[in-house]
């Protein structure tokens, strides 16, 4: 098979799953199709994988003028629809800027469209190559996890209509549309798949069709329509100004003086979609859908689209005072949104902020736009999509199990459900802590930000941010690795989908580590020689002495299977008082009190009203700088 | 080049200095305070006494946290002087700290607890600054191993100066002496009992002492590098640093943990900026 039939394959198959999905209503059936798709995406992927790792890019021209029909005709009724919606839910925000971005695109394809010609509509290259691999394994994921925990979700929430057969339906469109926009060359096919996107995560969001949910999705709609605006400016600027250029490559060849104003505007458009300051209020609202939905959003979707659109831009930002400007925002978002982590007790809002920092980091990287810095960039959104996906699918497993997602109602839970807390564990683990992912990702970051210019200011947010990463991370793990003698055991039955979801991602944690030196040599390393004729790497001896780290801590939990003798148990110290097994000891005046526990939040330091207010107002002002930038750079010329 | 020899020495005879670098703490501490001292080998004696008594524990992980947290120290001290990359020994370090905080978490006692999230406090509070330092190093010598920082010619010293008063700021929360021994103390004036320690008793606290006698000896010789062009300057430096440490132990009261990590914060950040700034104006001039 040709290499293009797999491409074309992996954006129609997902689609034509998303139909049938919608036609299925029965759990047993719709589980079958779900596997069957879950295995045929992955196989087509591997099959993928092997034939095309080695010819770096390689590009197609597919479809003709009727593809760019089909698709303009379903940006029209999307708009509608959109528009419609808006409407009906009183949001003229977005009924404006839906009419804004629709006028733009009508007025581009009746003027401009047709006397442009992009000679390659499809590529696919290693960067493709690994963003396929995270939307197609950690989707599928994803997608069998929400067989099992969408069934439990109806079952707690009667009041929520069930309406599984469009959530899955949103949910295979949402793949098919990722797959479009990682393989597209050209740029109105990328600004296609791109805009479905932002629907598709509306509609998710929505789901439960809650005030709050309607709400939080008009947020996210608003937002990311304002990025399509940004998006669709920079189409016309293409094919007014820039002479045509409509494809991805020709972008990139063309040099700055044409490619950075509409660089900086599909950036904008990526900052939107990836949530960073001051956009970073819709992630953390979406976390009002379903887990799977944040799951997706997170890892393999969504916001990833944002940072791949930005990291594949680098080489235009890179040495420009914009791209200094990109970085910067990313450097305080993960700053800012690091410290506000500290301060939440929800553990899907600790993930959201987490993601959102780690998103600023592959932004700063993408803004330096070095080799080393898009290196650590790409490391950081593959390592991010596994370990995230796994967090939040533990999380919504042990919510359905103690209805709450609350950190410090999560005390002990290793004495009460010990499998999924071992999950949650490798999950905060591959975030945080040395040898796993995240971390070598930004020990890479480090790395590339001292080598560049000013690179020093990075490097110091870069060790602040870290060491407050440390402290959010580390005291969750704290809180359900403590032992409670007199929890009961709540674990039960898993759902079996959700615990080939949960297993498969913690294994993928450990793994991607160990063949981390692999994944790096044949698919970073040559797209990084192609593209900046120089390639990173990391020295033979850190590498031996990272896998030896990652031996030592998978083997030294086995310790406890050896044999050995129990040791004299007593209670914790309570400074002399007599005390009860569950803890209630006698307090001043002959109360029976109960001890309790709970972490610090340090609100006064790290409030989230606090921190968004001054993250908002910092990362406003250097977007003007970004625009200012690039402006004066057009009058100079 | 990584070099076992220098890894496999600090294994085995890290401890006995450290111990022996504990013992002559102790006695120069007594004679600040005006009293004889215990005798030089005091520590060893008394980690031998806890590794007779009874293994009392509140649950089992509680071992599993500790016997991890020794691995990972003597790992960090291992990496550092077989002269890996430096970025890597403080990660290093930084995993091996967690597990000693997880290992305070899973007692579920609230005096251990408050000392976990000190400790924390602290960790957050000093790796800023400790990255700082190994970056101005790589910005100075051009690379991150140790055993190319110990070859470069020059005398680091004078070039980072700035990160080296701020590596000393924090070098006091890591080396757990006053003002900033918050999660836990050697001393008897803690409020928190003792910390993070306080649900660790007989061997698990003896190996705790161990593991404290190897890390005092990584972190002197961090200090050892900033002088690392000339070993009879450094050795004098590493005992000046210690001797200034035991001076600041007993002069100075606990502080508020708020004050110790806004200070050490404010120090790294300064020092960082200016120190850093200056270098990169020197290498792009």
């Amino acid at each position: 098979m040709q290499i293009v039939q797999l491409l074309v394959f992996l954006i129609l198959f997902p689609l034509i799953t998303a139909f049938f999905m919608f036609a299925v209503r029965k759990n047993g059936e719709r589980k079958l199709i779900v596997s069957l798709s879950a295995l045929a995406i992955g196989g087509v992927l591997v099959y993928l994988l092997v034939t095309a790792f080695d010819k770096g890019a390689v590009y197609f021209g597919v479809g003709s003028e009727s593809v760019g029909m089909v698709m303009f005709a379903i940006e029209m009724a999307v708009a509608v629809f959109i528009f419609y919606l808006g409407i009906r839910y009183r949001n003229y925000l977005v009924v404006g800027l839906i009419t804004l971005q629709s006028l733009a695109m009508i007025w581009y394809e009746a003027v401009y469209a047709r006397g442009i010609e992009v000679q390659y509509s499809l590529f696919v290259d290693q960067f493709s190559l690994i963003m396929a691999l995270i939307i197609g394994i950690i989707g599928s994921l994803i997608c069998v996890y929400a067989l099992g925990y969408m069934k439990h979700f109806h079952e707690h929430h009667v009041e929520i209509p069930d309406r599984r057969n469009w959530f899955f339906f949103v949910l295979f469109v949402f793949l098919s549309a990722m797959f479009g926009l990682v393989f597209a060359n050209n740029i109105v096919w990328v600004y296609f798949f791109w805009e479905i996107t932002t629907l598709c995560s509306f509609l998710l969001i929505g789901y439960t069709k809650t005030e709050e949910a309607t709400a939080n999705a008009f947020t996210a709609l608003w937002m990311n329509l304002l990025g399509g605006i940004a998006f669709s400016g920079a189409i016309l600027y293409l094919a007014t100004l820039g002479g045509g250029i409509m494809g991805l490559d020709q972008l990139l060849a063309s040099g700055k003086v044409i490619a950075l104003l509409p660089a900086v505007l599909i950036g904008f458009a990526g900052l939107t979609k990836a949530a960073q300051l001051p956009f970073s209020s819709w992630l953390v609202g979406a976390m009002v859908a379903p887990t799977p939905v944040s799951a997706l959003l997170h890892s393999s979707t969504m916001v990833k689209a944002g940072v791949y659109i930005i990291v594949r831009l680098a080489p235009i930002f890179q040495g420009t005072p914009s791209g200094y400007a990109l970085a910067f925002i990313g450097a305080f978002t993960f700053l800012i949104a690091s410290g506000i982590a500290i301060s939440r007790s929800n553990a899907k809002q600790v993930l959201a902020y987490s993601t959102i920092a780690n998103l600023g980091l592959v932004v700063a990287c993408a803004g330096i736009g070095t080799y080393e810095a898009i290196w650590a960039a790409i490391l950081l959104i593959i390592f991010h999509a596994i370990s995230k996906s796994l967090l939040f699918m533990a999380v919504g497993t042990v919510e359905h199990r103690i209805s709450s997602r609350d950190i410090e109602n999560m005390r002990g839970l290793i004495t009460c459900m010990p499998k999924i807390t071992a999950m949650m564990v490798i999950g905060i683990a591959g975030m945080f802590l040395a040898p796993f992912g995240m971390l070598i990702s930004k020990w890479v970051a480090i790395r590339a930000f001292i080598d560049a210019p000013l690179g020093f200011i990075f490097v110091i947010i870069l060790a602040f941010g870290s060491a407050i990463t440390v402290f959010f991370w580390a005291k969750w793990m704290g809180k359900i690795i403590t032992v409670v003698p007199d929890k009961v055991h709540l674990e039960g039955k898993v759902d079996p989908n959700e615990w080939i979801a949960l297993v498969s991602l913690a294994g993928l944690t450990v793994i991607t580590c160990f063949i981390f030196p692999l994944i790096s040599s044949m698919l970073l390393e040559p797209f990084l020689l192609a593209n900046y004729g120089v390639s990173a790497q990391l020295s033979q001896d850190n590498i031996t002495i990272m896998i030896l780290m990652l031996f030592l801590l998978v083997v030294l939990p086995l310790s406890v299977l050896l044999p050995h003798h129990r040791h004299k148990h007593v209670p914790a110290y309570m400074g002399g008082r007599t005390t009860t097994p569950d803890m209630h000891f006698s307090g001043s005046l002959g109360m029976q009190r109960q001890m309790e526990l709970s972490n610090y939040y340090l609100d006064s330091w790290f409030g989230e009203a606090k921190l968004r207010k001054i993250g908002i107002g910092l990362c406003t002002a250097i977007l003007a700088v970004m625009f200012l930038a690039v402006a004066l750079r057009g009058v100079v010329l | 080049m990584i070099s076992i020899v220098w890894a496999v020495i600090f294994i085995l005879l890290g401890p006995v200095a450290g111990g022996i670098i504990a013992g002559i703490d102790r006695k120069v501490t007594a004679r600040m305070q005006g009293r004889f001292g215990p005798p030089l080998l005091q520590p060893f004696y008394d980690v031998g006494k806890l590794f007779e008594k009874e293994h009392i524990v509140v649950n089992e992980t509680q071992i599993f946290y500790v016997v991890c947290y020794f691995i990972f120290i003597v790992f960090t001290g291992g990496l550092f002087f077989a002269g890996a990359d430096l970025l890597l020994v403080i990660f290093a370090l930084t995993l091996a700290q967690i597990f000693l905080v997880l290992g305070a978490y899973s007692s579920d006692s609230p005096y251990s607890h408050i000392g976990a999230e000190r400790e924390l406090l602290q960790i957050i509070a000093y790796e800023p600054m400790v990255i700082l330092a190994a970056v101005g190093m790589y910005v100075v010598t051009g690379s991150f191993t140790v055993s190319d920082i110990l070859a470069f010619p020059r005398p680091v010293i004078l070039l980072i100066p700035g990160l080296f008063l701020g590596f000393l700021y924090v070098l006091t929360i890591k080396l757990r002496k006053s003002p900033f021994d918050i999660s836990t103390s050697h001393h008897a004036h803690q409020e928190i009992v003792k910390g993070v320690t306080t649900e660790f008793s007989g061997p698990s606290l003896g190996l705790i002492e161990i593991t404290h006698w190897y890390e005092t000896v990584f972190l002197l010789g961090f200090v050892y590098l900033f002088f690392a062009w000339n070993p009879v300057v450094s050795a004098v430096a590493v005992i000046v640093v210690y001797l200034l440490e035991i001076l600041i132990d007993n002069t100075n009261a606990r502080v508020k943990w708020q004050l110790a990590l806004k200070s050490s914060w404010a120090v790294a950040a300064i020092v960082g900026l200016v120190n850093l700034a200056a270098l990169y104006y020197l290498r792009g001039a």
